[in-house]
């Protein structure tokens, strides 16, 4: 079995406007999806949510504020999976909560350092 | 101390460079990671190969990776310790990735405790 | 209590104590010296007592004479005496006298000590289990065989290679250092939960000495509560779990002992003292930010003490049960966690689910899958029911999935 890393991208925008509710209405989403996975024991790195802020550090040493913005949706955060191919791990991206916000998942296998 | 993951965006290094050059880029990887694992801040971290990427999105549309220009494909990360963003910011700056022009490193803060994760 | 009753349960409660102040005054390599010292104890309680009539204070009686025989062995047994005298100089510092402490103090120290020493990473966890019967908690090899569902040899030879192993790693009787105790404390908590779980969940017959596991295994996790260092929020959570457990006993099982499914037990029978005492300790883990396993068992245990379906119940338990898997999965888990699904969100969306889940070799798989079309589709519920009795391995589960076939 293989790992896949999924990056969640959102357009942050949208999901500061979210009400309390949607936004636990959500967070509930998660969790299910997220609990889904476990429950087929095909969750290898529950990962983490990054916060909405951050730098660029370009290949000149510039460092700019902001995620990376070149294009409309940054990266909310990631969770590694197992899967035996990227068929089955794309079916499981499928269920992602991102994707009811107009986020995506960017699926990729995982090539240990 | 919080934890941070620097995200690299850059070229697939199989498509313009010899495995020689490759090897050279991957043991210089190991010796920047081995300078932060010596102070005993990196957590973890992986290459993301550049084939078959794949990418789902709305409505179940799935799209084959990467996607936009070249450069901003993410082709691995790590996860570091760091007191403050500028501390991280710091070790970003000594990834070989940005020896390539145009490549960059992403440095973003790891939210801890938020319920999901 | 008349003597028949009373020196078994003096046996219980002070074997254990008279054996870990000795294993711990002559070494490691000398627990079965300590061990027949405190049978031989008995021994001479039984020959007394039956003609000399019980002792005003038997307790101290038995202390008395456990003293008696181990200076005796330690004068009569030149080569013993030898061996463990540098220990004995160590402790005793000068003293001519040797000082045989059975203070309340000392026992409660020696027997914390034994505990890290006996949940030794070195030694497999079965066989830590075995030990901490034995030597901590004092059953006899007949009742440890017949909890484990095995004979007495293979026992012997578990305890006696555990036994070995601890004096070939050289295991030490003493309080793991500051660094240390969270690591093995972690190694302490396993062995007390399967403890535990082998007193609650064992298919052996013998219902008391099944719950006197549970109590056991309670009383040496409260032996850690009292410990200031080792009273830490994950030995809190995890003895709030054995207290919610633990108070459902008189409900789970029937008159022929069969087990009744928490869904129908009567909880008029649930031990409130229990209870109450489960939520004290679940109050007093969550002092810090740690979330261990044992909080999120902890809190589904909680849960399940509060009889009434309600959607805000089943909700909770769903979220408990999503992140206990994401710590650590097991099938248990995640069929469990299927059926919280159920309950929280729809019947449908947890078929879906546990479709997915793929075990196929489980019986409770297919029970799950049975319970789920049960109101929907008597034809497939049937069908799951009669795969899982075919898996089912016990009699009990056997019974209780014929039981829910003739129900459809």
């Amino acid at each position: 079995m293989k790992e896949f890393l999924l990056l969640f991208r959102t357009d942050y925008e949208k999901v500061s406007k979210a009400s309390v509710e949607q936004a636990e209405a959500m967070m509930k989403k998660w969790m299910d999806w997220l609990g889904g996975i476990a429950a087929q024991n095909k969750l290898a790195s529950k990962g983490n949510r990054l916060q909405s802020s951050g730098r660029i550090v370009k290949s000149d040493n510039i460092v700019t504020n902001g995620p990376y913005t070149d294009i409309k949706e940054s990266i909310g955060g990631y969770t590694i999976i197992k899967a035996d191919n990227y068929d089955e791990a794309v079916e499981m991206a499928k269920g992602c909560p991102v994707l009811l916000a107009g986020g995506n998942v960017e699926v990729r296998e995982i090539d240990v350092i | 101390m919080d934890e941070y993951m620097l995200i690299f965006r850059h070229e697939d290094g199989r498509k313009i460079a010899s495995p020689e050059q490759m090897q050279v880029w991957m043991q210089q990887t190991m010796d920047w990671i081995g300078t932060i694992s010596a102070k005993n801040k990196f957590v973890g971290g992986t290459g993301l190969p550049f084939d078959d990427a794949k990418v789902v999105h709305h409505n179940n549309l799935v799209t084959n990776g990467p996607f936009g220009d070249i450069k901003e494909t993410i082709g691995g990360y790590i996860t570091v310790k760091a007191d403050s963003i500028e501390e991280a910011v710091e070790f970003a700056k000594g990834s070989p990735v940005l020896q390539g022009p145009g490549n960059t490193v992403e440095v973003r803060k790891i939210a801890k405790n938020d319920g999901v994760h | 209590m008349e003597q028949q009753e009373l020196i078994p349960h003096l046996f219980r409660t002070e074997f254990s104590k008279i054996t870990a102040v000795l294993s711990k005054l002559f070494g490691i390599e000398h627990i079965e010296v300590a061990e027949d010292i405190a049978s031989e104890t008995f021994l001479s309680a039984l020959e007394v007592w039956s003609y000399k009539g019980i002792p005003v204070n038997p307790v101290a009686w038995l202390y008395t004479v456990a003293k008696n025989k181990a200076k005796n062995l330690l004068a009569r047994n030149q080569t013993f005496s030898k061996k463990i005298e540098p220990q004995l100089k160590r402790l005793s510092a000068g003293n001519e006298e040797i000082d045989i402490d059975l203070s309340e103090k000392n026992i409660t120290d020696s027997q914390l000590q034994m505990l890290f020493a006996i949940c030794h990473p070195s030694i497999s966890a079965e066989a830590q289990i075995g030990l901490a019967l034995r030597i901590l908690c004092g059953f006899g090899i007949e009742e440890i065989a017949n909890a484990f569902l095995t004979n007495k040899e293979t026992i012997n030879k578990r305890l006696y290679r555990a036994k070995e192993k601890l004096q070939h790693e050289n295991v030490q009787i003493e309080f793991p250092s500051e660094t240390e105790i969270s690591s093995r404390l972690e190694t302490v908590l396993t062995t007390l939960y399967l403890l535990f779980n082998e007193g609650y969940y064992s298919e052996s017959q013998d219902v008391v000495l099944r719950e006197d596991f549970c109590l056991e295994a309670m009383r040496l996790t409260y032996l850690l509560i009292e410990n200031e260092q080792t009273n830490k929020p994950d030995v809190n959570a995890l003895l709030a779990l054995m207290c919610f457990h633990a108070s459902r006993f008189p409900a789970r099982k029937n008159e022929n002992g069969e087990l009744i499914l928490y869904s129908e037990q009567d909880e008029s029978l649930w031990n409130t003292e229990l209870i109450t005492k489960g939520i004290f300790f679940l109050n007093k883990a969550s002092q810090g930010n740690i979330v261990s396993k044992y909080h999120l068992e902890a809190s589904i245990a909680y849960w399940h003490t509060i009889k009434a379906d309600t959607k805000e119940k089943w909700e909770n338990i769903l979220q408990l049960y999503n992140r206990l898997l994401q710590m650590e999965y097991s099938p248990v888990i995640a069929l469990n966690r299927t059926y919280a699904l159920s309950k929280a969100n729809s019947k449908e969306e947890a078929i879906e689910e546990a479709e997915k889940l793929q075990l196929t070799n489980n019986h409770y798989y297919y029970t799950l899958l049975g319970e789920l079309y049960k109101e929907t589709d008597s034809i497939k519920a049937k069908q799951y029911f009669e795969k899982a009795w075919a898996l089912a391995k016990t009699q009990t589960d056997k019974q209780t999935i014929r039981r829910k076939i003739e129900a459809l």
